[in-house]
């Protein structure tokens, strides 16, 4: 029986904004277990990265705020922690380590990578400068970084954008975190690439049985690497179920959309690809109903004067919120 | 890097020889003979003609002005006064050190005030910390100098009898009545830097808390002071040298103002007297001496940058 | 529900947003903006239509009345030569508003003009307006503007003039800087790329982009020309008594420090509160403006 890692209840962070109260995150649940990789998947604006910022309360408060839910971590529930508290300041990085998206940014372009590795292990460890140094280099070298030595005395703008992701990957390993969420790692980076630092971090996930969440819109990435795989649209958990029930049974209109739009080997290359209609919702301006609604093939008079649909369960695991389904 | 450092010393240089000649050919323009602001309104013809020729002012612009950077280049002469015939060199070197020991101290001081301001404006981003020291700086920003020289002058000279209300002493002849009279105007010096300093760090401080590297180090649980001023300050300060280098202009500008209210004789005084009594050599001279202090101020602070930001210093190699 | 998709819709309608934020933004910034730009109002208003509703001559001297405290007749009082300082207010800020937002707006319009074509011909024309720009930069601002205030000599136009030339290189500066960065923007070498006439992408990509900064710039601007022209009054090169303006009335008055300070901080204060207002208002005019002007949160 595998043992629950994270444990996010009815999680709900909203934005208030000049427009109004924009609901990121409208109330979802989720779990990892002990080594397990599972994906969180959506549209760009979909709430996926900012539910993961407000897990480690990373969220700007000003104009954020977690409204309401529990992110229980290993027992303990982070959200009831000060954000600046000692305690979260200590789950960041080796409690709970997280990617992001823009190697390009991320880190600081006036300090060496040693610095910024040293910073960052001695913040959660007691080893010395000289320790913590020695400590980097051989994080450098476990995510294959060639002449280690050299790169940390080099600054940001020295590396190309793979090598800073690996970087990355080396600072959320060399504090022994025990989950890493890692937000849309491989977006930013060419395709060769983009299978490199995969790989790569799926080694390092199984060899030290860390669990991982990755976050991603890239399907391909999903079917490679998740167990299991939560779909959000507009701030909201709409199917969620272990990856193969995804890919073979999708049940929810979106998903099934979704699948549908990606390019398949076994496709026949004449046919057209089928795009999900419309755009995106305001996130500002949601109705009480369905969000998915305005876009859904198949909208029934429930989907109008329901608010709504929760998630209903349909096989093992395997979860949907549309009342299309489970009657 | 010494690659970068020679070209802009060489560049700084160019930038004072076409200063040299703009200035001059600026001052020809001032109306008024100086034959006749010398020898007076009633001069004879003759007198007039000797003069100028004596003077080489009847020699073409372009010869007129090689004489005159060719005597300053290599005998750091910058001619008579055309009033009263004393050696420009002479009023320069009595009167820089006190416009420097006012200008001096001012600088300094605005600039470690206006980063402390502007770096606690910025960390207590929209408490009432932050509030009220926006209103004040914008206060400050407002306000010619001046004012702010002749409203202290009322309210802490007559009303308070705190300071005196002119006059000047140098520091080394006495430091005591040195400090005493030129506190306002160091006081006044300091103000309008402060407030430029403070709202330029202010503003750049908040951009660079806001970038993706600051939230990769708060997600990895560093302590909000090294994230400050590890991580932000260093960020944020680089571009502030450059400001810092710009203030120049301001102290001396504010010079020529200070100098008058508190009848300092410093270099500006001498300046403003000069355009005022149309003597020409007097006013290319301070204006050029002026002038290159500024271009030095701010080739030494390009230099500094260049070392300071890790971007330039590696590219530079 | 069909959404819309036409371009020509969609940017009309991101267009109309954009004013109605910018609106919104303006005046929704709290009440310090709005209080400015009354005051600013207020100013102009003074300024233009004060001498009809006041009926006293600011140049009437009357030397049995010097110095008098404020009365029901006199309500500033009067100054050493028995003039009414509350008409001299008003003329002085008269002056002061021509000669500065007169000189702000020539030195917008040439300074604006050289640098966008500094910056958009570039060329050995661009380096020789670029390199007298670097020059007269290098000279302190005031110390440059008087000297060709001494050569434009007195006067209330040669003082505009002076002060307007004093301006221009910030505006070249600026212009230049603006079109150097806009062009590298890829919709400007596409424009060119897909075979637009060059003016074409001057007028209808570059320089609608420029507009938010330079506004700004302008209005700020305004607030520097006050202070410039006060400061050069109080110097005593700029405007000479007995025409009233709100620098030579402080200078005038220092001698009278004692006395009646009030002839000092009058005209003092409303320079003050006229050279803030044009700053807030340029800062909110900024927020308003230009989304990368605005400052992150």
């Amino acid at each position: 029986m595998s043992e629950v890692l994270l444990d996010v209840r009815n999680l709900k962070t909203s934005f208030f904004t000049a427009e109004g109260e924009v609901k990121s995150v409208d109330g979802i649940s989720y779990y990892v277990n002990k080594g397990e990789t599972i994906a969180i998947v959506g549209e760009s604006g979909c709430g996926k990265s900012v539910s993961q910022m407000s897990v480690l309360q990373l969220i700007q408060m000003p104009p954020g705020k977690v409204l309401d839910g529990q992110v229980i971590f290993k027992g303990k529930d982070l959200l009831k922690y000060n954000p600046k508290s000692k305690e979260m300041r200590s789950i960041r990085g080796s409690g709970i380590s997280m990617i992001f998206q823009e190697p390009m940014t991320s880190l600081n372009p006036v300090l060496t990578i040693g610095e910024q590795l040293c910073d960052i292990i001695t913040t959660h460890s007691d080893l010395t400068k000289k320790e913590a140094w020695l400590k980097g280099i051989e994080a450098l070298v476990s995510v294959g970084i060639s002449e280690p030595k050299t790169r940390m005395r080099s600054y940001p703008f020295e590396m190309s954008g793979g090598m800073r992701q690996r970087v990355m990957i080396a600072a959320a390993i060399a504090c022994g975190s025990e989950l890493i969420i890692a937000d849309e790692p491989t977006t930013a980076l060419d395709v060769t690439t983009q299978a490199q630092v995969m790989d790569l971090l799926l080694d390092l996930v199984k060899k030290y049985n860390k669990s991982l969440i990755i976050i991603t819109h890239n399907l391909g990435l999903v079917t490679r690497y998740a167990e299991r795989v939560y779909v959000m649209y507009a701030g909201r958990i709409i199917e969620s179920g272990t990856t193969e029930q995804i890919l073979t049974h999708p049940e929810h209109p979106y998903t099934k959309g979704l699948l549908n739009s990606v390019p398949k080997l076994e496709d026949d290359k004449n046919q057209d690809l089928i795009p999900i209609k419309g755009m995106p919702p305001v996130l500002s301006n949601l109705p009480p109903s369905c969000a998915f609604m305005p876009r859904c093939p198949f909208p029934c008079s429930k989907c109008t004067s329901n608010g709504k649909p929760a998630l209903k369960n349909v096989g093992q695991e395997h979860y949907v919120a549309c009342y299309l389904v489970g009657e | 890097m010494s690659r970068y450092i020679i070209k802009k010393i060489l560049m700084a240089i160019g930038l004072i020889i076409l200063i040299s000649f703009f200035t001059f050919m600026l001052m020809q323009l001032l109306p008024g003979d100086p034959a006749r602001i010398a020898l007076g309104e009633a001069a004879s013809e003759e007198k007039i003609q000797t003069y100028r020729n004596s003077y080489g002012l009847n020699d073409p612009v372009l010869v007129q002005y090689c004489h005159w950077i060719t005597r300053i280049l290599f005998h750091l002469d910058f001619g008579k006064s055309v009033l009263n015939a004393r050696d420009v060199s002479a009023y320069i070197s009595q009167r820089l050190p006190n416009s420097i020991s006012i200008g001096l101290p001012g600088l300094v001081y605005g600039v470690l005030i206006g980063l402390f301001v502007g770096i606690l404006s910025a960390i207590k981003r929209g408490s009432w910390v932050d509030q009220v020291l926006t209103v004040i700086v914008n206060f400050f920003l407002g306000c010619p100098r001046f004012l702010i020289a002749i409203f202290g002058v009322i309210f802490l000279g007559l009303k308070l009898k705190l300071i005196p209300l002119q006059g000047y002493t140098a520091p080394w002849v006495n430091f005591g009545e040195y400090s005493r009279k030129a506190f306002w105007p160091v006081v006044v010096n300091a103000i309008y830097t402060v407030a430029i300093l403070a709202r330029q760090t202010r503003s750049n401080m908040l951009e660079v808390i806001s970038q993706d590297y600051i939230r990769t180090a708060r997600a990895y649980g560093l302590p909000e002071k090294k994230i400050i001023f590890k991580y932000t300050l260093k960020n944020a300060l680089i571009p502030v040298i450059t400001i810092i280098g710009l203030q120049m202009r301001n102290i001396v500008a504010g010079a020529v103002i200070i100098e008058n209210v508190f009848n300092i004789p410093g270099i500006g005084q001498l300046l403003l007297n000069g355009i005022q009594q149309r003597d020409y050599f007097i006013v290319q001279a301070c204006v050029l001496v002026i002038s290159a202090m500024t271009v030095f101020c701010n080739l030494f602070v390009d230099i500094a940058y260049g070392f300071i930001d890790p971007r330039v210093r590696r590219t530079m190699r | 529900m069909e959404q819309n998709l036409s371009l020509e819709s969609m940017q009309k309608e991101t267009r109309r947003r954009n004013r109605k934020q910018a609106f919104k933004i303006f005046f929704g910034r709290g009440v310090i903006v709005k209080l400015c730009t009354a005051v600013l109002v207020l100013f102009i208003v003074f300024s233009l239509f004060g001498p009809f509703l006041l009926h006293i001559d600011p140049n009437k001297q009357n030397l049995v009345n010097k110095l008098a405290k404020p009365t029901a007749t006199h309500i500033l009082g009067t100054d050493y030569l028995g003039r009414d300082v509350l008409a001299r207010i008003i003329s002085g800020g008269r002056v002061s508003l021509f000669v500065s937002i007169l000189a702000g707006t020539f030195a917008a319009i040439v300074g604006i003009c050289l640098g966008l074509i500094a910056g958009y011909v570039g060329g050995y024309l661009s380096k020789f307006i670029m390199a007298i720009t670097d020059v007269v930069l290098s000279i302190p601002g005031l110390v440059f503007t008087l000297m060709i205030a001494a050569i434009m000599g007195s006067g209330v136009l040669s003082l505009t003039i002076a002060i307007g030339i004093g301006m221009i290189p910030t505006y070249i500066r600026m212009a230049n800087g603006l079109v150097l960065s806009l062009k590298q923007n890829d919709y400007v070498v596409a424009s060119s790329l897909v075979g637009q006439k060059q003016r074409k992408i001057l007028f209808k990509h570059l320089l609608p982009n420029t507009f938010p900064s330079l506004i700004v710039l302008y209005t700020i601007n305004l607030g520097n020309a006050i202070m410039t022209e006060a400061s050069l009054s109080y110097l005593g090169v700029g405007i000479n008594p007995p025409t009233a303006t709100w620098g030579n009335m402080v200078s005038d008055a220092y001698a009278y420090l004692y006395l009646a300070p009030r002839l000092a901080i009058v005209p003092g204060i409303c320079i003050i509160v006229l050279i803030i207002s044009f700053n807030i208002v340029g800062d909110g005019l900024r927020d308003a403006l230009d989304p990368r002007l605005r400052g992150k949160l």
